[in-house]
């Protein structure tokens, strides 16, 4: 059992610190922002995966648990307060270790796109590794950002849910203390 | 202060608010629904605008608050003394020092810059409000970027009056997709809107709804190829610091048609006569021709 490990030290200011790093990051696209330092998920989440999870779900948010995560379970369900999802096409947040088939996530109705889920993946690492071009609300001109981890043709997954617009699934990136997101408005090319 | 969460919202709160934010912000311009709580002051007073500042709010944030641009009336003063009283933050009226800037009816004059958010309080957020009245017909007319209607309102204003009779709260269209609500700001503020650096967020607390503008995101006030889009001000300057293109007041001093026109943002008033700017410090005199009044009223159209 893994929940003997601690969540958030301060959850208010902590919950509160993550949630800021979060929204700037989704406000703009492709921004590398520093969250969860000091905590020690277990394995297989990172800080700053951990962080996101901490911040957000609670017995009202619906998370799906990827198997590649599965180890983690059962300290997340003690600190969010959560029974996970079965089923990821009926959830409002997905955490994985890889990408999986966006198509098979919720994108939410044309009436209520908010209820798309967002998927949270944990990358190896933010700020290295493979280019991508992203351009979209939130951003002046297309920024760069470079990730170690996601596969060769994510730009090509990608571009059937961004058309999808404005239904789609949004993402956040963790890597250790670091997350980026990518919301369902941001056009991704190799770059 | 005790006996109540930092910020005065729990904390299961604000996980709802913020999960309704982050969807907010990546469908700009679209109404997300949420589950606004009873706030310790009455509807109107601005509680869609209070929670989603409460759900943002850091301990290390200084808040600025405005109604019609002012700092210092009773709205703008009770809601910066709350968040002193519940979350402890620095408070400040200069715009240049706010971190978060929550607002009613208002942008402020000054540029916003990328580190701030501005937080609008919104009474109706539902552009196409009074044109169809059912919600559930509303939602799907969003969910189709059906508003021909809208259009149609601005063209019979266009018929009726020779422009577009919309003074505030103009409808605008955000991304391309969503028409929105900007809230009632005058429709002096809406191209400050457009491709502004800071995050724009909305809260409609009696209904329930938060969306936003990310930053630099298309902001267009819908409009015609030949009835372009025009913002209009009081042909006048500020009678206290002399500007010329900030969003005027009209003050009434006296019961004889005497008033004066001040700038709406008292911060960048301020600052202009800080900075040596002056005004006539006058009152306009309107000038009643007399007898007139039997012929029914002294005004000319």
């Amino acid at each position: 059992m893994n929940i003997d490990l601690p969540g958030f030290a301060d959850p208010v200011a902590q919950a509160q610190s993550s949630f800021r790093a979060l929204l700037d990051a989704m406000a703009r696209p492709g921004t590398i922002r520093a969250a969860g330092a000091g905590l020690m998920p277990p394995s297989p989440l990172d800080p700053a995966t951990a962080a996101v999870l901490l911040t957000l779900i609670d017995g009202d948010a619906r998370l799906h648990i990827a198997a590649d995560c599965a180890p983690a379970r059962d300290w997340l369900v003690f600190h969010c307060g959560t029974m996970p999802c079965p089923d990821p096409a009926t959830a409002g947040f997905v955490v994985a270790t890889a990408l999986p088939d966006l198509a098979t996530l919720s994108a939410g109705s044309d009436e209520a796109p908010e209820s798309s889920a967002t998927l949270v993946l944990q990358v190896a690492a933010l700020g290295t590794g493979t280019k991508w071009r992203l351009a979209g609300p939130g951003l002046k001109e297309p920024a760069i950002l470079r990730v170690t981890g996601l596969p060769d043709d994510f730009a090509a997954r990608w571009a059937p849910n961004h058309a999808l617009f404005p239904r789609g699934v949004d993402l956040v990136l963790c890597a250790g203390t670091a997350l980026a997101a990518v919301p369902r408005t941001v056009a991704i090319t190799e770059g | 202060m005790n006996g109540y969460n930092f910020a005065y919202l729990d904390e299961q709160t604000k996980r709802m608010i913020r999960r309704a934010l982050l969807k907010a912000v990546a469908i700009p311009g679209h109404q997300v629904p949420f589950g606004s709580r009873e706030m310790p002051l009455p509807y109107g007073w601005g509680t869609g605008g209070i929670q989603v500042t409460a759900s943002v709010l850091g301990a290390d944030d200084t808040l600025k608050v405005i109604d019609q641009g002012a700092d210092d009336t009773t709205n703008a003063v009770s809601i910066r003394r709350f968040f002193a009283r519940t979350a402890g933050v620095a408070t400040t009226t200069d715009t240049e020092q706010a971190t978060i800037i929550q607002t009613r009816h208002r942008i402020p004059e000054k540029k916003l810059r990328e580190d701030q958010i501005i937080v609008y309080q919104v009474p109706q957020p539902e552009p196409l409000f009074k044109l169809e009245s059912s919600r559930a017909e509303t939602r799907r007319m969003h969910a189709l970027a059906e508003y021909g209607a809208m259009h149609v309102r601005l063209y019979e204003d266009i018929t009726r009056f020779g422009q577009v009779a919309i003074s505030y709260d103009y409808p605008v269209m955000v991304g391309g997709r969503f028409l929105m609500a900007p809230s009632p700001i005058p429709a002096f503020d809406n191209p400050k809107m457009h491709m502004m650096p800071a995050l724009q967020l909305f809260g409609a607390g009696r209904e329930k709804r938060i969306y936003a503008i990310p930053p630099y995101t298309e902001v267009r006030s819908l409009d015609f190829e030949d009835h372009p889009f025009r913002t209009t001000r009081a042909p006048h300057r500020c009678a206290l610091c002399n500007a010329d293109n900030s969003y005027l007041d009209e003050v009434v001093t006296d019961d004889r048609g005497g008033r004066m026109f001040v700038c709406s943002d008292t911060d960048h008033c301020e600052t202009r006569q800080e900075a040596g700017h002056a005004g006539t410090g006058e009152a306009l005199v309107r000038e009643a021709p007399v007898g007139s009044a039997a012929r029914g009223g002294g005004m000319k159209p």
